[in-house]
């Protein structure tokens, strides 16, 4: 059994190993970094959690008990929905542009979910337990049980999608990649109720949060699809071809159309909630105008929506250096903006309209080194699973040779490719 | 009283207004709002306590619990002596780091008299508990029997998703207990021995802490919640928990 399976992993894992190691200096050094970063991440999250106590190692307390690790995890997940999103309207759903960048984007999709798990799972106090008692006593009413149950499904089917995908087994992929949109959209809003459904916390509660993160996904899906292709033509040395430059084209006007709903949605919000209760109210203050207004408006509104829109559109979306800048900076934006929507829902106190001398200012979080560290262990296994991928996965370039027959069959629309 | 309520509204009509009712109640409602906002700001009524605190009409004559397990703060009674959270501490084991009750400090600025206000908090044993209905796992979850917010430790997985949904803040990560930590009413060190009372009310030597039960119209509980002289309240009725710790002057 066993040889049979080796007979069958090793011609497939000799050569990847060997694109890997001739990957070149400046790649190996990529990997080597990254592969440090999620050493050390894991190691100063294991420390965390059974050394030293997240009491002392991390920043959160009983008044802000969850942050930074919470916001990467969720900045990870939501990008993941995104991803799975933005690659399905391709193969799933027919629209044949974006073919190009399906299978790459499923890869992404994955890695992200699992980045967004070791985060997580350096966050939880006991990870064991939660793998036996989600699945020997679930909670039902619960929008954390089913944002993790359906976050761990998605990731199957997504897997599952890129296995057919990569076999060229179109018709199977689509149902694969069906149900993974179907579970990412359902996990994705979940972990948007989880914030909804906390009745006593003011900034957080309504409907505004679920379809927010499902909006944010498919911008967040966008800036990774467009960094992350143009880094992997740079990594394989690659001209981007005019099929994926016709992909990143139309990746890129979504990426607009998105962020102007997000806009949009981000000043109504403000506007809705400053006339809200005290509570809600004194959040946003500390948010637009108090210590949190750096990382809003220089952050996500400048660096993370402003300047990206306009470099979008400077680009013609054609402008390759443009368009990577401008996903970069929305990414970046994107990843203080989960940050400040965990953090600022948490900073007025409970007891705050009470007037009483103990709760009548605003709490205050700062990360720990070994929270940065974990982040930085998210963001270094998925730059290394990134790394790893395309030189494992060739680049992904297998896709330009899909039968044409399985693409009539699958995406009807594929006969007017260019 | 419910002698002269005419049959037909008992049952199928019992969600109908009539407006005598409506003036009557409203009458009453001013009066008590009256007192109420005269006896300390955000305070509300025993009627609109009752009304919207609790869903149904039935809950007044029924409880759900048995015995339905609750506190009476006596709030201008507490002198912020700290006996009752020096009880809780050695009672159940609470860490330096952790609380399951303590006692806030408002100060009265523009008082004659009482310059500070003192009041004490703890788990307020929700009826409509949010930290239950967010634990995955039903680590936390609502005594079928007694009410009480219980947790059952192994099940924990230290997600802390409950110390976020708690609007109270009664909630703390208990290293030792490797698992979340909240008042129990003592029911581990105490009521499950067969002791009456909890930690603080026994300690407390102004009887601010009263402690009972609800279902039992002999109990002292019931009887400071159902008398209508003095204003009743709780602690952030907006959020609509239904909490089962309720507080009064006098």
């Amino acid at each position: 059994m066993a040889s049979s399976a080796q007979r069958r992993i090793l011609p497939i894992l000799k050569p990847a190993l060997g694109r890997v190691l001739s990957g070149g200096g400046i790649y190996l050094i990529f990997v080597g970094v990254f592969a440090l970063l999620t050493l050390i991440g894991i190691v100063a999250g294991i420390h965390a959690l059974f050394i030293a106590g997240t009491r002392h190692a991390y920043g959160t307390y009983r008044e802000i008990p969850v942050a930074i690790l919470i916001s990467t995890y969720i900045f990870f997940v939501v990008a993941s929905t995104g991803l799975c999103l933005i690659s399905s309207l391709g193969h799933v759903f027919g629209f044949p542009s974006l073919l190009p960048i399906a299978r790459r984007s499923v890869y992404l999709s994955i890695i992200t979910i699992l980045s967004g798990f070791l985060v997580i799972g350096l966050e939880i106090e006991h990870p064991f337990r939660m793998a036996i008692y989600n699945i020997l006593s679930p909670n039902l009413s619960s929008n954390i049980w089913w944002m993790g149950t359906l976050y761990s499904f998605a990731m199957v089917f997504l897997i599952i999608e890129f296995i057919f995908l990569w076999r060229g087994t179109h018709g199977k992929a689509v149902i694969a990649g069906l149900l993974g949109v179907i579970t990412e959209v359902a996990a994705n809003t979940n972990l948007g109720g989880v914030f909804a459904m906390m009745h006593g916390r003011s900034f957080w509660y309504g409907q505004y949060l679920p379809f927010y993160f499902l909006l944010s996904a498919l911008v967040t899906g966008c800036a990774f699809i467009i960094f992350f292709v143009v880094s992997a033509h740079k990594i394989n040395r690659l001209v981007i071809d005019e099929m994926t430059a016709k992909a990143l084209e139309v990746v890129g006007k979504l990426a607009v159309f998105f962020l102007i709903i997000v806009i949009i949605f981000t000043s109504w919000k403000m506007l809705t909630t400053s006339v809200g209760g005290v509570s809600a109210v004194e959040a946003m203050k500390a948010l637009v105008t108090g210590p949190y207004a750096f990382n809003f408006w220089a952050i996500e509104v400048l660096a993370g929506m402003i300047v990206p829109l306009i470099l979008l559109f400077m680009s013609r979306f054609k402008n390759i250096l443009l368009m990577f800048t401008a996903a970069t900076l929305m990414i970046f934006g994107i990843f203080f903006m989960r940050l400040d929507m965990v953090v600022v829902g948490q900073i007025v106190p409970l007891y705050y309209e009470l007037g009483v001398a103990e709760f009548s200012r605003l709490h205050k979080y700062t990360p720990s080194i070994h929270e940065i560290l974990v982040v930085l262990g998210g963001i270094g296994f998925c730059g290394l699973a990134f790394l790893l991928g395309e030189k494992i996965f060739a680049g992904f370039r297998k896709e330009d040779s899909i039968p044409a027959a399985e693409q009539t069959v699958a995406v009807p629309e594929a006969k007017e490719m260019p | 009283m419910k002698d002269n309520i005419p049959s037909g509204r008992k049952t199928g009509e019992e969600k109908r207004e009539y407006p005598e009712d409506r003036e009557r109640r409203n009458f009453l409602k001013m009066g008590l709002a009256v007192t109420g906002m005269l006896a300390g700001g955000t305070i509300i009524s025993l009627i609109s306590t009752i009304g919207k605190t609790f869903a149904f009409d039935a809950y007044r004559e029924k409880y759900p619990y048995k015995p339905h397990y609750s506190m009476v703060i006596r709030q201008d009674r507490c002198i912020d002596c700290k006996r009752c959270l020096e009880a809780c501490v050695s009672t159940n084991h609470v860490p330096d780091y952790g609380w399951r009750t303590i006692i806030l400090k408002r100060e009265l600025s523009a008082s004659i008299d009482q310059k500070w206000d003192f009041i004490p908090i703890l788990c307020n044993q929700c009826n409509n508990p949010p930290c239950v209905r967010t634990c995955p796992t039903r680590a936390t979850y609502k005594d079928k029997k007694n009410g009480i917010i219980m947790m059952d430790y192994k099940k924990c997985i230290g997600c802390k998703s409950c110390i976020m949904a708690c609007p109270y803040n009664a909630r703390y990560y208990n290293e030792k207990r490797s698992a979340i930590d909240k008042c129990d009413f003592c029911f581990e060190s105490r009521l499950s021995k067969g002791l009456k009372n909890v930690a603080c009310a026994e300690a407390c030597p102004a009887d601010a802490r009263v402690f009972g039960d609800l279902s039992d119209p002999g109990d002292r509980v019931f009887k400071l919640i159902h008398q209508l002289q003095k204003p009743v309240w709780v602690l952030r009725e907006e959020v609509g928990a239904k909490p089962n710790i309720f507080y009064m002057k006098g």
